[in-house]
């Protein structure tokens, strides 16, 4: 699933899919955690998860504002049409 | 039991996939979705219940509102109208609801046969709350302070547009009464006429 969200972080030229892909990859990250947690009987991997749900949802909630910005001045959601941006 | 973490785990990757390979910004949020619920059976099939439970919350509760916010934001005009027109027609959704639907039939399985999750590997979530608030206490603190700076940068970021252009027309404002020296019938007259 990690990979999954790194293919669609690279492949995805719309920010929108690329904030989602990121989404996926903190999910994945969070499974692993989870799942070694489970594995080993510890309560740690469980709350690591817990840093990393509240990380992907301060993250998110930056990002879409940005998106918000990005879009009103730009009038589109193209990463290649971005790239002229200098400072 | 083994075979029902296998089931989710398939959905779980399953709809992630679909959701790359969607065009459309809302089929792909229904797929994330299912995704995310998918992965939330998984926690619970590990005996993670509690975890299971804020999985559905945040995630598939409130970050996939955060989402659906933006999206009906950016897409606005008539052509959504249209859109929602072809959005009704049976064939959309049908993915996502028989990918949901397998995970409810799982679901609804293991609540009756009221077993606790692939083996008695279950950490409890009285073990996290300790582990939450004693070993991991600063943790918990810096949590809380990104938390607010999220939440202090989403509030500057979606703010600053109103409040620069206010400013920007009271500076040409001030600019132009000075050029005309204080007559603002003739500020203005000074600058070359534009012609087409």
């Amino acid at each position: 699933m990690f990979s999954l969200g790194l293919t669609g972080l690279l492949v995805r030229r719309n920010l929108v899919f690329v904030l989602m892909s990121l989404e996926v990859m903190l999910n994945a990250a969070g499974l692993g955690f989870v799942v070694a947690g489970a594995r080993w009987h510890q309560a740690d991997g469980q709350v690591m998860f817990l840093f990393i749900l509240a990380t992907a949802a301060a993250e998110v909630a930056v990002g879409l504002a940005l998106v918000l910005e990005i879009y009103h001045r730009f009038k589109s959601l193209d990463v290649d049409e971005l790239s002229e941006m200098r400072g | 039991m083994q075979l029902a973490f296998y089931i989710a785990s398939a959905v779980a990757v399953v709809s992630t996939a679909l959701m790359l390979t969607r065009l459309h910004i809302v089929h792909a949020l229904l797929y994330l979705i299912v995704s995310l619920l998918g992965v939330a059976v998984v926690f619970y099939l590990l005996g993670a219940s509690f975890v299971a439970a804020l999985e559905v919350i945040v995630y598939a509760g409130a970050i996939m509102v955060l989402f659906v916010f933006v999206v009906m934001m950016l897409n606005l005009g008539a052509r959504g109208v249209e859109m929602e027109e072809r959005w009704l027609t049976p064939g959309i959704w049908v993915g996502p609801v028989v990918l949901a639907g397998i995970l409810i039939v799982e679901v609804l399985y293991m609540v009756r046969g009221s077993t606790a999750g692939l083996g008695a590997g279950g950490v409890e979530p009285k073990q996290v709350g300790i582990a939450l608030f004693g070993p991991y206490l600063i943790g918990v603190e810096l949590a809380s302070v990104l938390l607010l700076a999220g939440l202090v940068g989403a509030y500057h970021l979606s703010y600053r547009k109103v409040e620069k252009r206010e400013i920007q027309h009271d500076a040409d404002t001030h600019e132009g009464r000075a050029a005309a020296g204080g007559d603002l019938v003739l500020a203005g007259t000074d600058r070359p006429a534009r012609t087409p």
